[in-house]
């Protein structure tokens, strides 16, 4: 498979009162056209600032990262993030308008196009029946699947998921995690998925970086047989190996 | 018994210790008319459409400050939130600027414009514009960082960004600057206009105050004072209610109930 993503060498520092801190240093990864590739690691790893350097929100101090080749350097709609905030829904615009009006923005679509489509990409995360409603007036898990249709709606190159189901309950992140597994076995959209659950990045990911802290750096990249199994042997087997490594 | 009827009670009770008072007391009438006396004249200018057109031209003027003041607060807030000059020009000047009185610049307005509409938009503009850029900057920088990364992913920058994604999301400051902005406008025009007078053909509310004081015409003076009041209410508790109901009260995103 084609190689879409690709970080290289990539340090990531802030100014901060005591001097540089470096979130994350010397990383590289490729990441793979159609793949689900998971960012993996405890908090202050650097896994949400590399996210954010895919995007676009930040700039490396050191390194790039390139889409298809070209170097990343600002946001773009073919790059979409699902954030982990409920916030990330426009309050004023209905669950049809927060769908359709990033594709009028990003996609130059007009209207009744932008609707239709909308339409479309609600009923595939079942929210049809609430495409009048305002964002205020959904549940969080309602609200990342809106999130989810809006991100898939603008077709990106790749979906950039930055802890999408971490405030979301037990229950319904188990759902969640199944609906994506289900529209990416539909759409076979890349994604490139963070988390710090270790479940999680093994239920989701073909294949699995391991970030270690203080700095983030690369620990390990797996290949996961065992995506799409939840609680299989394979997937308790990788999930050790896992625990090992960071241990 | 209601809030509200209890309300309208209180005011019942006003009105018949005023009448009580004026008539018990042989108060002179050129002083301080009666209730009665004043609500008669008020319905009959009413009728007459004098205090509506004084009212109408007040309106106007308001209006017209109020439109060019939103207009330039909206540029030196997109200013402020844009750039760093930006935001230390808005900070330095709603500073020095916010605590003048507007009623104080005008013996300078009427030197630069002189007796006339001019000089009365010069005025509420300045009464104006300094807390409705105040709001909506505030508004802007208060925007959750997602809301505005989500804009910056569908490619938007700048203006587009502001117009798409900020202003909208700043909207429940925006919408307590205007009603800042309206209060403080309104209070400046009446005042305003009894110092410029009349303007051209028609003068305002204030205007019309001061002209019936000078003719002795009292009830016709606390008539004007009536409808400076019930205008206030109307825009406070019906236009703006009903703005708040259609905009961030069915959007979730009142900062207040």
């Amino acid at each position: 498979m084609a190689t879409l993503l690709g970080v290289r060498d990539v340090t990531i520092a802030y100014p901060t009162d005591r001097g540089v801190f470096t979130a994350v240093e010397g990383v590289s990864f490729e990441v793979r056209e159609g793949e689900k590739f998971v960012l993996l690691g405890p908090s202050g790893c650097g896994k949400s600032t590399l996210l954010k350097a895919v995007a676009g929100f930040i700039r490396p101090a050191r390194g790039v990262v390139e889409l298809e080749g070209r170097a990343v350097s600002r946001p773009g709609p073919d790059r979409v993030v699902v954030f982990q905030e409920f916030d990330q829904l426009l309050p004023w615009r209905t669950v049809l308008g927060n769908v359709a009006y990033p594709l009028r923005v990003a996609r130059k679509m007009p209207d009744g196009a932008a609707r239709a489509e909308a339409e479309r990409f609600l009923r595939m995360v079942g929210l049809d029946r609430f495409a009048a409603a305002y964002p205020h007036e959904l549940s969080g898990g309602m609200k990342q699947r809106v999130a989810i249709a809006r991100s898939l709606a603008l077709d990106p190159r790749m979906l950039l998921m930055d802890e999408p189901f971490a405030s979301l309950d037990a229950l319904t992140r188990r759902r969640m995690q199944e609906e994506l597994l289900a529209i990416w076995e539909a759409t076979r959209k890349t994604i490139l998925f963070v988390t710090h659950s270790i479940e999680e990045a093994v239920l989701l990911g073909d294949r699995i970086l391991v970030l270690s802290p203080g700095p983030g750096r690369v620990r390990a990249l797996l290949d996961n047989a065992a995506a799409g199994r939840r609680d299989s042997e394979a997937a308790l087997g990788v999930q050790r190996q896992v625990q090992e490594l960071l241990a | 018994m209601s809030p509200a009827l209890r309300k309208v009670a209180i005011v019942a009770g006003l009105l018949a210790a005023w009448e009580a008072w004026t008539r018990l007391a042989a108060v002179n009438p050129l002083l301080f008319p009666p209730a009665t006396q004043v609500l008669a004249a008020f319905g009959r200018s009413l009728a007459s459409g004098e205090i509506p057109g004084y009212a109408g031209q007040s309106l106007k003027v308001l209006l017209t400050g109020m439109a060019i003041g939103a207009g330039i607060g909206l540029v030196l807030s997109t200013a402020a939130v844009t750039t760093r000059l930006g935001a230390e020009l808005l900070e330095t000047v709603t500073a020095m600027f916010n605590p003048l009185p507007a009623i104080a610049l005008m013996p300078l307005a009427l030197l630069w414009f002189g007796l006339g509409t001019q000089s009365l938009v010069f005025v509420i503009i300045h009464s104006v514009l300094w807390p409705m850029s105040l709001n909506t900057y505030t508004g802007f920088v208060t925007v959750p960082q997602t809301l505005r990364r989500v804009g910056q992913n569908l490619g938007l920058r700048g203006w587009r960004l502001v117009a798409g994604i900020l202003l909208p999301a700043a909207f429940p400051y925006i919408l307590s600057g205007i009603k800042i902005g309206w209060a403080f406008a309104w209070r400046t025009i009446i005042a305003a206009e009894m110092v410029f007078g009349v303007a051209g053909s028609q003068g305002g509310l204030g205007w019309f105050i001061y002209q019936n004081r000078f003719e002795m015409n009292t009830d016709l003076v606390f008539a004007g004072l009536l409808t400076v009041i019930l205008i206030g209410l109307l825009v406070e508790n019906l236009l703006f209610r009903w703005l708040e109901r259609r905009t961030v009260l069915r959007w979730g995103m009142s900062t207040t109930h």
